[in-house]
C-alpha cells in the first residue's frame, strides 16, 4: 500500500488487463457473469421484447419456448397475468442492481463520513458514533428493514434509504480503524506540521489510503444488499407490484410453482448469479488488497 | 470476571434501551397509526375515540414515558387486528421459533465443524477446495430460493414432505435445512480458518512430536483451541443470521413462530404487535450475544482484561 498520492497510477485498461491475467478460472467466470448481468441490466429497454407490465390474458401461464403450449415470442414463457417472463426478468434485474448500487453508495457515504468523523474527532463524538455502530450490529438488520418499511411504506425512496442503512456500520468501522491507524503515521504528523487543517488532511492524506479497503467492502456489501432487497421484495415489503424486481417475481411466482415453475426459475437464477459473481469478485479484491495474504 | 460480567450486562441494558427509544420514535414518525388501521369509512368521532383509546393524542414525550412504563407493568397494549394483548400473541410464538432455531443450529454444528476441520487439514487437496466451493455456494444461494427449490422438488414433484405448519417431525426437515444453509456456509468457512490458524502453532508440533495419534492431536489440541474462536462466531453471526433467516423461512413455511408473525404484522401494519415482536427478537439477540460474550470471557481469561473497543 502506498502512503502518498504521488505514485503514478497505471492506465485503467492496463490495470484491468493485469487483474484479468491474475484471476483464476472461477474468478474469470465471475467477472464475465458480472459484466453480462450489468450489460443486460443497462440494455434491458433495448433487449426486452415486451413491455414488462403489459398483460395478455389469453396467453397466461405459458411455458418457455420448446415446451408444449409455448407461445411464439415468449422466450421464457409468461406469468399469471400473461406478462413476458424474459422481459420482466430483465427489468427486474435492472431495478434490483440499481437499488443495490444506490443503497451501497448511500451506506458508503453515511458510514464513511461517520467513520472519518469518529476517527479524526475522537472523544465523545467517537464514543457516540461507535455506540450507534454497536447498536446496529446488535440487531439483525432484516428486522430493522421490516420495521422501517412497515412504518414508512414501501416507496422507492424508503427502500433505498433502508438498503443504505444496511451496512453503513461496516464502513464506519473500517474507516475509523484505518483513520486511527494512519493518524499515528509520520506523514500525517508532517502534514499537520506543515499547517494542513483537518479537512485537508482528510481529503489529501487519509482518503487516498483508505480507498482500497472501501472498494472491497463496497463489493462485499453489494451482494448482501441484493439479498436483502430480494428478500424484502419476496416477502411483499419491497418495491410494490406491478413493478418487477427479481425478489418479487420469485415471491409472487411461488404461488404458481406446482404448475408454472418457469416464472420463478429465471429471476431466482439471476439472484443466484449476482450474489455468486459479486462474492467471488469481493473475495478476489480483498485478497488482492490484503498484503498479508499475498505471502500465502 | 464479576466486573466483566457487570460491564457486559450494563452494555446489554444500554443497547436495549437505545433500541426501545429508536423503535418508539420511529413508529411515531409515520403520522397517526390509527389511520392505517381503520380505513376509509370511519366517522371522525370514532376516530377520535380510537386515538384517545391508544393515547395517541398525548404529547410525544408522555407517550414515550407511557411506553417505557409498559416494561414495568407488562401492559404492552392490544393488537390492532386481533384485539388481544400483544405480549400474549408474541409469547405464544416463541417456542415454535426456538424449536426451529435450535434444530437449525444443531444441524449447522453437526455439519460445519467436521467439514471445516476437513477443509483445514486437507487444505491443498480436492477435499479442501470442494468443501470451500460448497460453502461458497451456500453463501450465494439466498435462503428463500433454497426453500422454494426444496418445496418444488420434495413437496410438489416427489410428494415426500409437507409444506405448511409444524405439526410433525417431517415438517421440520425443509425449514431446518433452509435456515441452516447460510449458517453452515458461514461456520464452515470460519471453522476452517480458525483451524488453519491453530494447525500452524508450535503446540501442535509438540503434541505430534510426543507421539499422540493424529486424531487426538486434531481434536484435543486443535479443536479445543479453535473452539474458543468458533464459539464467538456462533454467538455473533449465527444469532443475527438466524433471526434474519427465521423471518423469511417461517413466512415461507407458515411456521407459527415470531418471524412469520413479524412479516404478517408488517404487511397488515399491526404496529403494536410489530413493535413488541421486534423488541422481543432484539432482546433475544442481545441476550444471546451477551451470554456468548460471557462464555467467551470465561473460556479465555485474557479477554476479561482488555477494554472493549
Amino acid at each position: 500500500m502506498t502512503h502518498s498520492a504521488t505514485v503514478p497510477a497505471p492506465s485503467l485498461p492496463a490495470a484491468a488487463y493485469r487483474l484479468w491475467r491474475g484471476a483464476d478460472p472461477i474468478q474469470k467466470a465471475a467477472i464475465l457473469i458480472g459484466l453480462t448481468l450489468v450489460s443486460l441490466a443497462i440494455l434491458a429497454p433495448l433487449i426486452a421484447p415486451f413491455d414488462p407490465n403489459s398483460q395478455s390474458l389469453i396467453a397466461r401461464l405459458r411455458p418457455p419456448l420448446g415446451f408444449e403450449r409455448a407461445k411464439a415470442g415468449f422466450l421464457l414463457g409468461t406469468d399469471e397475468l400473461g406478462r413476458d417472463v424474459f422481459s420482466r426478468s430483465l427489468y427486474g434485474l435492472r431495478l434490483t442492481l440499481m437499488l443495490a448500487g444506490l443503497g451501497a453508495t448511500l451506506g458508503l457515504m453515511i458510514g464513511g463520513t461517520l467513520g472519518l468523523l469518529a476517527g479524526i474527532a475522537g472523544g465523545r463524538t467517537e464514543a457516540s458514533i461507535m455506540a450507534a455502530v454497536d447498536t446496529q450490529i446488535a440487531v439483525p438488520f432484516t428486522l430493522v428493514a421490516l420495521f422501517l418499511l412497515a412504518i414508512l411504506g414501501s416507496s422507492i425512496e424508503v427502500i433505498v434509504l433502508v438498503l443504505g442503512l444496511a451496512g453503513w456500520e461496516q464502513y464506519a468501522r473500517i474507516v475509523r480503524g484505518e483513520v486511527k491507524r494512519l493518524m499515528n503515521m509520520p506523514f500525517i504528523e508532517a502534514a499537520r506540521a506543515a499547517g494542513a487543517g483537518p479537512l485537508r488532511i482528510a481529503r489529501h492524506h487519509l482518503l487516498p489510503n483508505i480507498v482500497s479497503p472501501l472498494v472491497v467492502q463496497f463489493t462485499l456489501s453489494l451482494s448482501n444488499i441484493v439479498l436483502l432487497e430480494s428478500t424484502l421484495s419476496f416477502l411483499g415489503l419491497g418495491v410494490q407490484p406491478p413493478t418487477a424486481t427479481l425478489g418479487s417475481m420469485v415471491g409472487i411466482g411461488r404461488d404458481y410453482m406446482p404448475t408454472a415453475p418457469w416464472i420463478v426459475i429465471a429471476p431466482a437464477m439471476m439472484i443466484l448469479l449476482i450474489t455468486f459473481a459479486v462474492q467471488i469478485l469481493g473475495d478476489w479484491l480483498r485478497d488482492g488488497a490484503d498484503v498479508r495474504l499475498r505471502a500465502r | 470476571m464479576l466486573s466483566y460480567a457487570l460491564r457486559t450486562l450494563t452494555r446489554m441494558a444500554l443497547t436495549f434501551f437505545v433500541i426501545v427509544t429508536i423503535v418508539f420514535f420511529a413508529t411515531r414518525l409515520s403520522g397517526n397509526a390509527v389511520d392505517f388501521v381503520v380505513g376509509e369509512g370511519i366517522t371522525s368521532e370514532d376516530r377520535e375515540l380510537l386515538i384517545a383509546y391508544y393515547e395517541l393524542d398525548k404529547p410525544l414525550f408522555s407517550q414515550y414515558l407511557a411506553f417505557l412504563r409498559a416494561f414495568t407493568d407488562g401492559q404492552f397494549g392490544l393488537s390492532f387486528i386481533e384485539r388481544r394483548p400483544v405480549s400474549q400473541i408474541v409469547l405464544e410464538r416463541i417456542w415454535p421459533s426456538a424449536q426451529l432455531l435450535l434444530s437449525a443450529v444443531a444441524l449447522t454444528l453437526l455439519v460445519s465443524i467436521p467439514l471445516g476441520i476437513a477443509a483445514a487439514i486437507w487444505r491443498k487437496s480436492w477435499v479442501g477446495s470442494a468443501v470451500m466451493m460448497v460453502a461458497f455456494l451456500g453463501y450465494a444461494v439466498p435462503n428463500f430460493v433454497l426453500a422454494i427449490v426444496m418445496v418444488l422438488v420434495f413437496s410438489y414433484w416427489l410428494n415426500w414432505l409437507p409444506v405448511v405448519g409444524n405439526g410433525t417431525p417431517l415438517h421440520f426437515i425443509m425449514p431446518t435445512i433452509a435456515m441452516a444453509g447460510v449458517l453452515i456456509a458461514a461456520l464452515t468457512r470460519f471453522t476452517r480458518n480458525a483451524m488453519l490458524d491453530v494447525l500452524g502453532q508450535d503446540f501442535m508440533r509438540t503434541a505430534r512430536a510426543k507421539g499422540l495419534p493424529e486424531g487426538r492431536v486434531i481434536v484435543k489440541h486443535g479443536l479445543r483451541n479453535a473452539g474458543i474462536t468458533i464459539l464467538s462466531v456462533i454467538g455473533l453471526q449465527v444469532a443475527g443470521l438466524a433471526a434474519a433467516g427465521s423471518v423469511v423461512i417461517e413466512a415461507i413455511f407458515a411456521w407459527p413462530g415470531i418471524g412469520d408473525l413479524l412479516v404478517n404484522s408488517a404487511l397488515r401494519r399491526d404496529y403494536p404487535v410489530l413493535q413488541f415482536g421486534v423488541l422481543t427478537v432484539a432482546l433475544a439477540v442481545i441476550v444471546i450475544n451477551a451470554a456468548v460474550d460471557l462464555a467467551y470471557a470465561w473460556a479465555d481469561p485474557r479477554l476479561r482484561h482488555t477494554v472493549q473497543a
